[in-house]
């Protein structure tokens, strides 16, 4: 009961949250739509004994990410109205039937009859003991790979952000 | 029945729990101001009640009664929220603090801590990274360039320590291998190596690194750029007036009580201390676990004024080099060699199979 009353709020938070993020013209206020969205989310996983999934979404996406979205949305200025010209050719048509194309195959897969893994007896386990002894022995190459993929993405990130050498020299 | 009473002590515990902050702020607010005029050879406030001590109070009185103005060039939905989202985690934060030893009504066990998370050091990060949201919003929805600022400010500060923050803790974890508070405070309980109280100050990098961290985290001199006064006139809270400065003003209190009770919780061995089971009755030793835990908050929040006393604020681009080429990479280190050092110790050398 308590947890359909929780989805009921929190869905009604979310999808609010996610349209006033892609409609509202201020893009702060949009950001707080999305980070409203990030931590219905993060209720979803506490609803369904997720603790340490809905900490990291906290720390990760509601603290991390969304305060480096407003910072470069402060930085960049929130007074400058924003280009609305399409530089895109065919961009709007393209989206439009992409967008059809997949609310036909979701209705597609929905209508059909789905396989389900059997329940699982026990009660879902989210603690941090459950989830580091399923990452660190069934999944952990899955996990190492990932790991590999944030590392190349980092040092990507700081060779972009670095600058030319004779550059500098002439700017000191 | 049963789950009515469990209800009811949460609401306690959280009812108490406020209440404590709220007389700590009053307490925090005289005792900065005195600790600081002794330290600067001034007398400080000394004329609401005996030694001043009902300033705080006095201070909180004005405040409420002031009239709050709202210049006309705010986003006001924001402008309103802002001073209640800094209330918010400072509050929460709180809560997975145990303050005294568990003792029992009839055969219920009662925690001294209104929550115990299994992921509780996660849940004090998580709500500590939601703090900054507060002073962002205050800053961009008053709608004028300092408090911009010192919006922006923030959050690249933000960012900035948190990572150290959330580093510092790692190896507390390993070394304790559990994630809830309550689990943190047994775990220092006992002796070590016979002679020292079984603290995690041995983890003593980590609890520099820690207090590092606090305190930029809770945006104190010599960290305070947020509202750096001779440069951003008041910073983000420049255009608030009134109670809702007020409340600006009580979740700054309210997070330097909380992240010092925190430091004492994790690494100063929260409540544990010599209680006397044995000699003296039990109606007196109930206190001593409460009595150790606030003497050791109170040191820790002594720290923070002190620090305010000593050293002058860092200028921004100090601040940046501080936060990222030294606390970082030096947690990192730290984290890494601790580590494998315990990994060592647990499994042996790994050539040593």
């Amino acid at each position: 009961m308590a947890e359909l009353v929780l989805f009921i709020v929190f869905g009604i938070i979310a999808v609010v949250g996610g349209l006033a993020m892609v409609l509202h013209p201020n893009p702060v206020h949009g950001a707080l739509g999305l980070m409203a969205t990030m931590l219905s989310l993060a209720v979803f996983y506490v609803v369904n004994s997720g603790h340490f999934i809905a900490a990291v979404q906290v720390v990760v996406y509601a603290g991390a990410v969304m305060t480096l979205f407003l910072f470069v949305i402060m930085l960049i200025g929130v007074d400058k109205s924003e280009n609305l010209e399409e530089r895109l050719p065919l961009q709007r048509q393209l989206a439009i039937g992409l967008g059809v194309a997949f609310l036909v195959m979701i209705a597609l897969i929905g209508g059909n009859a789905w396989i389900t893994a059997p329940q699982a007896a026990t009660e879902p386990n989210g603690s941090v003991e459950a989830i580091a002894d399923l990452l660190f022995t069934e999944w952990l190459l899955p996990f190492e790979v990932t790991t590999l993929l944030l590392i190349i993405a980092s040092v990507g990130a700081v060779a972009l952000a670095q600058f030319d050498p004779r550059k500098r020299e002439e700017e000191e | 029945m049963n789950d009515w009473i469990d209800v009811l002590i949460v609401l306690v515990k959280v009812v108490v729990a406020v209440v404590i902050m709220l007389t700590a702020t009053l307490m925090l607010i005289w005792a900065e101001r005195k600790i600081l005029a002794d330290m600067q050879n001034r007398i400080g406030p000394d004329r609401a009640g005996p030694a001043g001590i009902l300033q705080g109070l006095a201070d909180g009185i004005k405040l409420i009664f002031k009239e709050p103005i709202i210049p006309s060039r705010v986003e006001r939905s924001v402008y309103l929220v802002a001073p209640i989202l800094a209330l918010v985690p400072a509050f929460l934060m709180f809560l997975v603090v145990p303050i005294g030893r568990p003792f029992h009504i009839g055969d219920r066990e009662i925690t001294l801590q209104a929550m115990d998370l299994n992921v509780g050091l996660l849940f004090v990060l998580a709500v500590s990274s939601m703090a900054v949201y507060a002073v962002v919003l205050a800053g961009w929805s008053s709608g004028s360039k300092y408090p911009l600022l010192g919006g922006v400010r923030a959050t690249a500060q933000a960012i900035s320590y948190e990572a150290a923050l959330g580093l510092a803790l790692v190896p507390v974890v390993i070394y304790e291998g559990t994630l809830s508070v309550a689990g943190l405070v047994e775990g220092q309980s006992g002796k070590f190596l016979d002679l020292f109280p079984a603290w995690n100050i041995i983890l003593l990098p980590s609890f520099g690194f820690f207090l590092l961290a606090a305190v930029a985290e809770t945006n104190r001199a010599p960290f305070d750029l947020v509202e750096a006064e001779n440069e951003l006139v008041g910073g983000f809270h420049t255009e608030y007036s009134g109670f809702r400065f007020a409340l600006f003003f009580l979740a700054e209190y309210i997070n330097i009580f909380t992240m010092s009770a925190l430091t004492a919780t994790i690494f100063l061995g929260g409540w544990n201390g010599p209680t006397w089971d044995g000699s003296l009755p039990s109606s007196i030793t109930w206190i001593f676990p409460i009595l150790w835990f606030s003497l050791k908050t109170f040191a820790i929040v002594f720290v923070f004024f002190w620090v305010r006393a000593t050293l002058p604020r860092l200028r921004y681009d100090q601040l940046m080099e501080l936060g990222w080429k030294r606390l970082i990479p030096g947690t990192l280190i730290w984290m890494i060699f601790f580590a494998v050092a315990f990994a060592v110790r647990q499994f042996g050398a790994p050539w040593a199979s």
